[in-house]
């Protein structure tokens, strides 16, 4: 599903991504971890195609195709989803007319018909429910006065709706109190399957606990340091990135 | 929903300026230039009675003494008005309006291409639509079924003939001839445009509505309209304006005169999509309107909405005189100004009457290379006790090099006078639209989508048909804005 070999990513002029590897075959979870400032977030916004993330080197191939040659909503209708740390506000824009705006634009652009209002509003009130977002929320303007707890589900309705091919969550646990985070981990869960790949990308193993990875990945200093299976999570909670970065150094 | 309609016709539109088209029809000319034989000879096509050639030659003669406004944050090479005409009518309606089957093809041709059924499709809608096309009217529909209520709705031409009382008592009262320079030009030499009486208590059945189009090369447009709601009566009138494509810039100064007595309302709707000029700020209309509305009686209340996205120069500030005690005036508006676009817009609310109350909400758009100026005046009389305010004032900022301008005025002579202003000015930030675009939304249509969130809650004002429109024009006038 996704490949990335050797990616050295610049902001500003500053590297950040020193020869990154990776690849995530379909219907795996990975995680990574790490400490502030080792790349997470730039890994994220690389893969979605964010404007100022320049790539140096390396390839990123996405089910065989060159992903950093596509434009960002072109990686989205193609089944590309980041889930944002911090999802923006949109005034004036109510969060149901928001997603029926994005569901079509991807659909049209893989040259399928439009949903028509009812059809998506069918569509978005059978997944809201479990993610307990009310018919109130989605009249809001988009993220507008919302929750910590609230946005983060938002995020999760979208991937819900929008059925990416490979999901990308960052920080999803950021500023979610235990049972918001239970109703975010459930939602994650309830959308794994054989034909889709994630990313989940945290610095706590504590999201780790209800969304299950088959890898771990540990990325420092832009580089992946260590892999393993999901143990590998509980070593870090037990150790601590400082000992980790040790170990691998 | 809206705005996914939004995104599919300007979609559909594809081109920029989908109303650029000429139709060529044999036009009528008064002679280029502008003297007392000008006015005459306006005066004298249309028929008129004397006293009205009179109040035109009034016009025209202090005109000559006036100066045009400088004011205002534009800047433009200076009109030369002797090099302009002043009347062109289709020939084949010089006669005046007739019914529907007897216009020109061509004409109804025209209105089909901008959109503009004059026929049964309207007859659904429930819209009566007058249309003028340069300077003449050309028809009027639902006449009939206006008339049974009582509702005048015709040419102002025709009303000048068969309802002179009604004229004479109320046209120049709200905006007089002196006004300023662009009314009185006006005065003198406006050739058509709209008038509507709504009698004592009536709610008029449908929608009213006026279509505007300069057609005619080297043309100036001066239209007219007067609108009295009589005591009790409800009104709802539509605006819609469009010009081709020219490299020249062409002149538009127009009148609104509206009269709401006690208890009445007038709800005003301009949607003003003039030819804007091109990417490089070559041609383009000259909108330079003066419209007012006096809230003459008790409790009555005048509604000015409007959704300004072309011109060259938009220089516009509908206002409210609140002289009946308990009167409302309300301007709700959106200036978009893309490219070389000029606009300084705002409103006047003048609080006379005890207890009367204003709302402005202006949502600015800049783009390009444009400058945007709201300027308004909040005043309270020292009669005016209790008179409140609200305005709200938002700019937004699309790019670098563009220009947004806040000039609010407030003069305040009674005590008890609350007025609050709110002013804020945004940019579309970049994480909004990576947003969007991470969701699959391109960056044209994840512009427009931004920006019909900002104008909301002025759009959320307009009649159901022509918010869509609106929208529509949001997206198609910014396009081109990003990236």
């Amino acid at each position: 599903m996704l490949e990335i070999e050797g990616l050295h990513v610049a902001v500003s002029g500053k590297e950040i991504l020193k020869g990154l590897s990776l690849s995530i075959a379909a219907g795996e979870v990975h995680a990574i971890m790490g400490p502030n400032g080792s790349g997470k977030s730039t890994l994220s916004y690389v893969l979605a195609g964010r404007e100022g993330y320049e790539i140096i080197s390396g390839s990123i191939r996405y089910r065989g195709e060159d992903l950093a040659a596509m434009a960002p909503e072109e990686r989205a209708a193609k089944g590309v989803f980041l889930a944002m740390q911090y999802p923006v506000e949109i005034p004036g824009v109510t969060t149901m007319n928001f997603l029926k705006t994005a569901l079509n634009a991807q659909r049209r652009a893989r040259g399928e018909k439009d949903i028509d209002a009812l059809g998506v509003l069918r569509l978005v009130r059978e997944k809201a429910k479990a993610l307990h977002i009310s018919e109130e929320m989605l009249k809001r303007a988009l993220n507008v006065g919302f929750s910590g707890g609230e946005k983060k589900r938002l995020e999760i309705l979208q991937m819900a709706l929008f059925e990416p091919a490979l999901a990308i969550l960052d920080e999803t646990d950021s500023g979610l109190d235990i049972d918001a985070l239970k109703v975010v981990a459930d939602g994650v869960n309830g959308l794994r399957s054989s034909e889709r790949a994630m990313l989940v990308i945290t610095h706590y193993q504590r999201l780790l606990n209800h969304i299950v990875p088959d890898r771990v990945h540990v990325l420092y200093g832009g580089r992946i340091i260590k892999e393993g299976g999901k143990e590998l999570a509980h070593e870090l909670e037990a150790k601590g990135y400082a000992e980790i970065i040790r170990e691998a150094a | 929903m809206a705005a996914l309609e939004t995104r599919e016709q300007v979609a559909a539109l594809g081109e920029k300026y989908k109303y650029g088209f000429v139709t060529d029809i044999e036009m009528e000319r008064a002679p280029k230039g502008l003297s007392e034989d000008t006015v005459r000879f306006i005066s004298a096509k249309k028929g008129e009675p004397e006293w009205m050639l009179e109040w035109r030659l009034g016009a025209y003669r202090r005109w000559r003494q006036m100066r045009e406004p400088t004011w205002a944050r534009v800047h433009y090479d200076p009109i030369d008005y002797e090099n302009a005409y002043y009347y062109a009518a289709p020939k084949s309606a010089a006669d005046g309006p007739k019914s529907l089957d007897e216009i020109d093809p061509k004409l109804i041709e025209t209105y089909n291409k901008l959109g503009i059924p004059l026929n049964e499709q309207m007859l659904l809608a429930g819209v009566a639509v007058d249309a003028v096309f340069d300077s003449v009217s050309v028809a009027t529909t639902f006449k009939e079924k206006l008339s049974e209520a009582g509702v005048i709705f015709c040419p102002i031409s025709e009303a000048i003939r068969d309802y002179p009382e009604l004229v004479k008592k109320y046209l120049g009262s709200v905006v007089p001839v002196t006004d300023n320079f662009f009314a009185t030009l006006n005065s003198a030499v406006f050739s058509d445009g709209s008038f509507v009486y709504v009698p004592k208590g009536v709610r008029c059945p449908m929608e009213l509505s006026t279509y505007f189009r300069i057609n005619a090369q080297g043309t100036g447009q001066f239209e007219r309209t007067l609108i009295i709601a009589d005591e009790g009566s409800y009104v709802s009138y539509l605006e819609g304006c469009t010009a081709p494509k020219r490299d020249e810039n062409q002149l538009h100064a127009a009148v609104v005169e509206l009269v709401a007595l006690e208890g009445a309302e007038i709800k005003y709707s301009t949607v003003q999509n003039w030819y804007p000029g091109d990417e490089e700020g070559k041609g383009g209309i000259y909108n330079f309107v003066t419209k007012r509305g006096d809230c003459r009686g008790a409790r009555s209340k005048i509604s000015w909405t409007q959704v300004e996205t072309g011109s060259a120069i938009t220089w516009k500030y509908p206002s409210c005189l609140l002289r009946g005690d308990d009167s409302v005036g309300e301007f709700y508006s959106i200036a978009i100004a893309n490219h070389f676009q000029q606009a300084d817009t705002g409103t006047k609310m003048h609080h006379l009457g005890k207890n009367t109350r204003s709302r402005i909400i202006s949502k600015g758009i800049s783009a390009g290379q444009a400058q945007n100026t709201y300027r308004g005046l909040v005043s309270v009389h020292p009669r005016a006790a209790n008179a409140r305010n609200y305005t709200q004032c938002d700019s937004l900022l699309i790019g670098g090099k563009c220009g947004a301008h806040t000039v609010p005025y407030i003069e305040s002579r009674n005590k008890s006078a609350r007025i609050e202003h709110e002013a804020t000015t945004s940019k579309i930030a970049e994480d909004q639209l990576f947003y969007c675009l991470q969701r699959g939304i391109p960056q044209e249509e994840a512009v427009a989508l931004i920006v019909n969130g900002f104008c909301r809650e002025v759009l959320q004002q307009l009649p159901m048909e022509f918010a869509v429109e609106a929208q529509k024009l949001v997206g198609i006038s910014l396009e081109g804005s990003v990236g």
